[in-house]
């Protein structure tokens, strides 16, 4: 292969080094306002009064309300109960009440020094288990979101049937996303009325979608540009219909384009997060280690408003068990209300919570029974053939074996656990050191039927003068969509790399290739452009016998295919594979159409004094069906790796009455250069037959893999079960004076 | 970005003298030395309006001179220029080890000493070494310059004995009296770099020919509203030798010196815990928590 | 008026003298180039070097560096001839999102410019400063060892063919 499994070199990588890619900041907008927000200072209540004060000059200003928005005021997701300003009803801190736009960017935000909000309290639902006593009803009369039943077996005989019986209760928190660029968009009409917003997002289309109830007009009189993004993470899925809502509302009413950026505070105290979640285990296990009966059950916090709740729940629910075989599963979820800011979207989206605790809870059972925690594993793990706790059969491209194996021979990690024992024998060590392990799996592209209801369409355009385009929505945020979509276009084509371009995601240009998440677009946009390429290719044989092999030979027969219009195109549309079959009421059958595996072997070492912990060793293996570009895809794992090192041992969202008390990187703790290890990362290639070369989908497995194998890690270390993250120095240090006291 | 430039006035004096006249002219005036805690507020939008006295300029406060028996450090002599001056690393390394763990680099460059000082923050790095090295805080004002105790120039967070037209112009560090036997800085920070410390350490520690303490200097930051000097472990352990019951006393005495607190950065019983065992193990390197 | 030498070049700031270094070069200069992260010294996407040394642009009024040498990610290269780093980072994979880059890139081409070692600690210790969200810094790491390399072989093979170019003979005054 000419262009598949190369390490190209970055698509747009030139004019991002040289300053020369501009990001939505970075366009200058003549005559444009600057776009601020104020937004509740309190939890739950109610607005009574607005009083703007009167030595301010207001003339200046323009206001937006609840009340001037032409349509209907709710931002659309999967259910309407999010307005986009705040009427009367306030039902978490930092909800949007009004919007202010001013020629000045620092007076805008003075402004909002100038308006004083009275409000009547009401009391606040801040914990999940409030939410479930109903300290108050939030949300229809239960305050849940979404409520899901997996069922497999019978686990209440499965059970009876066990040996031992081993429980655990597993708490994981919230996290901020952290991308280095806050969300930003900007917003105009033009003369002909159409609306126009451009930004840093991930999912135009879900733009496009919810500008249509708030400003209603014709679909083509909508248009949405996707600006260079700086990382997104999830934290740009959603939240741009909120933000670029908020900007359009604001040029509508002055007339004049409206910029709207935030600042790190801001982005930090408003934005979603990822779900907090509580998940108790409870195993029967045989005493061999076979694992025969396991009901969890899962609490989220989705916060003030539905917005992605029932699709992180999912998720997270179907890779609750963990990559194992058990024939009786039981797994209860559901998705509370509160009034902390609204949970969204953040790499993992739901499984990361609930596989640290699976993997977790398997070092639990490990110790409990007395077997060694990686011959537990090797004795439960999928293989090929094996039955989800969903009743999916493992047909094909199951690398979990291989990616164990590999990762811990590499990593020696038997030797390594001896050592560390050894080393810990001693008393006059200064750190205490441990050795730990697990492995995930991430299933890759919607869930069930979601990518049916997507209906994903993209595609090429040769234009006449010779150039291919890649024709989708999907968009480039840092982890190389430009890049491996050219490649598999090219390597179909059988021309070079450099041949391929990719058209900006703008909602007047490109067909909608659905959301750019869920680790979906290189496995299912990917196949739809390998489609599209085959029809190009099909189409220039027809017309001339061969493809060609030279820019002069593409143009002559670009034009030729065009026949007078300035370009041809060629659109596929998704098409489930009939194998996969699933039942959104039962909850059964195919979550998804393929699994990535992943293992990970962490060695660290915590200081005796400090309790800091200080990871010696990374390494990893991942199965990601083919890598279409190895550099990028490397990138890809070290990169999740790294921002789950911040969830395991870093990243504490630290909240008051409902607000984030650490809101700038001053307080909420990233790792830095010196905080992240390198990393030894393999690539494993179980092909799966429906993506694209084989590939399937790495976005998010990264992130699931490392935060359990931390914990074990401390585990092995210390004698510490650590049921919850951050694993930070305070925790440690509280559970071994515990410990001791014991 | 919340700062409003349009809204500030700034005095640019070129010399000491001209300072020290425009502060009194203007007591309202904020003296800026590298801005990296002053730019923070700023940009936040607390700090519009205000009269900003620049001291940027003022080149002979930005020298290093040898004086007799010690350094004199001009007051906007930065933290870079510090930890890479030959003198500060033969002298007084536990003011190098400190600089280099300010921030990154990009923060290093810009911060003086003298700025960190003067805005007296109970987390600053510098503070426990200058507070071992007994360091002197020179002044000047309309009315003279006086000499200050390193003990006396914090009164409590953010806050100096300064008045309210004094600047500070350089910080005397006299060498000491004889080599250490032993010596340490140490900072627990929320990460591995470029944080704000929960707790920070330095010591300095003189023994005699028996084994027994000549001598402690050992002080904390962010464990009270200023960094601390152990006073009460300092005169219990002199001519005492560090092992055994002493250790504990002293350990338990550490609880007298300081007050920290549960905030956002770290709670008071890891900060204690922490600081109680840095002093243990100095005291007794075989020390294993 | 405050006069700065922005990219080898000399430029007047005639607006606010407390307006921030990095607004002046991205509004009034259009030098976009540099970002704003955090407005706090966290996380670095704002480095630019000042007389060679690199600070956060975002806490500098411009009064402060009047007269000084200012360089931007501008001052590297194009995107058809990118410098020694700009060309490693892209072929190790040392941006993806790129929003930190910029201010990598200057961190990095200071460390490298001062002649900085390609052992894997001084180069984590010297990018400590700047924050990354999406490559987990070990790509980043070894595009700056790898400009490094690039740039002491240059060093060593112009040096090398300084040395053997046979000395001019000079004329002796008659």
């Amino acid at each position: 292969m000419l262009a598949v499994g190369v390490s190209s070199r970055r698509k747009e990588g030139p004019e991002k080094l040289c300053g020369v890619a501009k990001y939505i900041d970075d366009y200058h907008l003549p005559g444009c306002l600057f776009g601020v927000t104020l937004r509740s200072s309190i939890p739950h209540g109610t607005i009574k009064n607005i009083r703007f004060d009167p030595k301010f000059p207001w003339d200046d200003c323009v206001i937006a309300r609840a009340a001037d928005i032409p349509g209907q005021n709710y931002v659309d997701l999967i259910e309407h109960d999010q307005p986009l300003l705040a009427e009367e009803r306030i039902l978490h801190a930092m909800e949007p009440i009004l919007l202010i736009g001013h020629p000045v960017r620092a007076t805008a935000y003075q402004a909002l020094e100038h308006i004083e909000v009275d409000y009547q309290e009401s009391e606040p639902v801040l914990s999940m288990e409030d939410s479930i006593a109903l300290r108050q009803v939030l949300y229809r009369s239960d305050n849940v979101f979404k409520r899901i039943l997996i069922e497999k077996g019978d686990t209440g005989a499965g059970m009876a049937k066990s040996d031992f019986i081993v429980e655990g209760e597993y708490r994981v928190p919230s996290q901020e996303q952290a991308y280095i660029e806050n969300n930003g968009v900007a917003a105009w009409e033009e003369d002909d009325g159409t609306l126009v917003i451009m930004g840093s997002m991930q999912c135009p289309y879900y733009v496009h979608k919810a500008m249509k109830p708030l400003f209603p007009r014709r679909e083509e009189k909508i248009r949405i540009i996707q600006t260079t993004t700086g990382g997104g993470f999830g934290g740009k899925e959603e939240y741009p219909n909120m933000i670029g809502g908020h900007a359009a509302l604001l040029a509508i009413k002055s007339g004049r384009p409206v910029k709207m950026i935030y600042d790190r505070h801001e982005d930090m105290l408003a934005t979603t997060k990822r779900h907090p979640a509580r998940i108790r285990h409870r195993t029967g296990v045989r005493r061999d280690g076979t694992l025969f009966a396991q009901e969890i059950e899962i609490v989220m916090d989705g916060g003030a408003y539905v917005t992605l709740s029932p699709v992180v729940l999912s998720r997270g629910a179907i890779h609750a068990s963990g990559p194992y075989q058990c024939p009786n599963v039981r797994i209860l979820a559901k998705s509370m209300a509160t009034n902390n800011p609204p949970s969204g979207a953040f790499r993992g989206f739901g499984a990361p919570q609930t596989l640290f605790a699976a993997e977790l809870h398997m070092e639990k059972i490990a110790a409990t029974l007395g077997i060694d925690s990686l011959a537990l594993r090797r004795r439960n793990l999928f293989r090929q053939g094996s039955v989800t706790a969903t009743g999916q059969v493992l047909r094909e491209s199951v690398g979990a074996s291989e990616v164990l194996e590999r990762a811990v021979q590499r990593a020696k990690y038997v030797e390594r656990r001896k050592e560390c024992k050894q080393w810990n024998r001693r008393k006059d060590r200064t750190s205490w050191r441990g050795v730990g392990l697990s492995v995930v799996f991430h299933g890759a592209g919607f869930t069930g039927a979601g990518e049916v209801h997507l209906a994903s369409r993209a595609g090429l355009s040769l234009t006449r003068e010779g150039e291919i385009r890649v024709e989708a929505a999907s968009t480039e945020i840092g982890q190389g969509t430009s890049s491996m979509l050219a490649q598999i276009v090219a390597e179909t084509l059988g021309v070079p790399y450099q041949w391929i371009q990719i058209d900006t995601p703008d909602t007047a240009r490109v067909p909608n290739s659905g959301p750019t998440v869920a680790s979906r677009t290189c496995m299912v946009v990917g196949s739809l452009l390998q489609r599209a390429a085959l029809r190009l290719k099909t189409a220039v044989a027809e017309l001339q016998g061969t493809f060609p092999h030279t820019r002069a030979g593409l143009r002559t027969a670009a034009r030729k295919l065009a026949n007078g219009k300035p370009a041809v195109s060629f659109i596929e549309e998704y098409r489930q594979p009939d194998e996969i079959q699933w039942d959104e009421e039962k909850y059964k059958g195919d979550a998804y159409g393929v699994y990535s595996y992943a293992a990970m072997v962490v060695e660290l070492e915590i200081n005796k004094l400090t309790y800091e912990v200080r990871i010696r060793r990374l390494t990893t293996a991942q199965d990601i069906g083919k890598a279409i570009n190895p550099v990028l895809v490397e990138g890809q794992i070290m990169g999740g790796t790294a921002q789950a090192l911040g969830y395991a041992l870093l990243e504490n969202v630290i909240f008051q009455n409902g607000v984030m008390q650490n809101a700038q990187f001053t307080n909420y703790i990233i790792p830095t250069t010196l905080d992240t290890p390198p990393m030894s990362v393999e690539l494993v290639e179980k092909p799966y037959s429906r993506g694209p070369f084989g590939a399937k989908g790495v976005g998010e497995l990264p992130f699931d893999v490392p935060a359990p194998a931390v914990a074990a890690a401390v585990f092995h270390a210390t004698g510490l079960f650590i049921p919850e993250l951050p694993l930070l120095p305070e925790r440690i240090s509280r559970a071994k004076r515990d410990q001791t006291a014991r | 970005m919340r700062g409003d430039p349009s809204t500030m006035e700034v005095l640019r004096p070129k010399a000491a003298r001209e300072a020290v006249r425009l502060l009194a002219r203007h007591p309202e005036a904020i003296p800026l030395a590298g801005g990296t805690d002053f730019m923070v507020s700023w940009n936040a939008g607390q700090r519009n309006g205000k009269t900003i006295l620049d001291l940027s300029s003022i080149k002979e406060w930005a020298r290093i001179r040898s004086v007799k028996d010690g350094l004199r450090i001009g007051t906007l002599v930065n933290h870079w220029q510090l930890q890479n001056h030959a003198t500060v690393q033969r002298e007084f390394p536990l003011l190098v080890d400190a600089c280099a763990t300010i921030g990154g680099v990009q923060i290093q460059i810009r911060g003086t000493l003298g700025g960190n000082i003067a805005n007296a923050s109970p987390a600053g790095d510098t503070f426990p070494p200058l507070a071992v090295y007994q360091a002197l805080v020179h002044t000047v004002s309309p009315g003279g310059g006086r000499t200050i105790s390193f003990a006396d120039i914090f009164t409590g967070v953010k806050k100096t004995s300064l008045g309210p037209s004094e600047l500070i112009e350089s910080i005397e560090i006299p060498v000491l009296p004889s080599r250490p036997r032993r010596q340490m800085f140490w900072k627990v920070g929320t990460r591995a770099a470029s944080a704000i410390s929960k707790t920070v350490a330095a010591g300095l520690l003189w023994v005699k020919k028996d084994g027994s303490v000549r001598e402690l200097r050992f002080a904390l930051g962010s464990m009270a509203p200023t960094v601390r000097r152990l006073r009460h472990v300092e005169a219990f352990i002199v001519g005492k030798k560090p092992a055994g019951k002493v250790l504990d006393q002293a350990c338990a005495l550490l609880e007298k010196d300081v007050a920290p607190i549960d905030d956002i950065r770290s709670t008071a019983a890891y900060r204690l815990e922490v600081s109680k065992g840095l002093l243990r193990s100095f005291l007794d390197p075989s020390y294993r928590g | 008026m405050i006069r700065l030498r922005v990219n080898g070049e000399t430029r007047l700031h005639k607006g606010e003298p407390f307006k921030r270094l990095i607004d002046v070069l991205r509004e009034d200069f259009h030098l976009t180039g540099t970002k704003e992260g955090c407005g706090e010294g966290e996380c670095g996407a704002c480095t630019v070097l000042v007389d060679r040394e690199p600070v956060n642009s975002c806490l500098i009024p411009v009064c402060q560096v009047a007269g000084r040498r200012i360089e931007t990610v501008e001052s590297l290269g194009k995107p058809d001839s990118l410098n020694v780093l700009q060309d490693a980072f892209l072929s190790e994979g040392g941006t993806q999102c790129g929003i930190c880059t910029p201010g990598f890139l200057m961190t990095a081409w200071a460390y490298v410019r001062q002649g900085g070692r390609d052992d894997e600690t001084s180069i984590r210790k010297a990018l400590a400063g700047n924050l990354c969200r999406c490559t987990g810094y070990q790509q980043i790491v070894s595009s700056v060892i790898k400009a490094v390399r690039e740039r002491n072989r240059t060093v060593r093979e112009r040096n090398k063919i300084r040395g053997s170019r046979p000395r001019p003979l000079r004329k002796r005054a008659k």
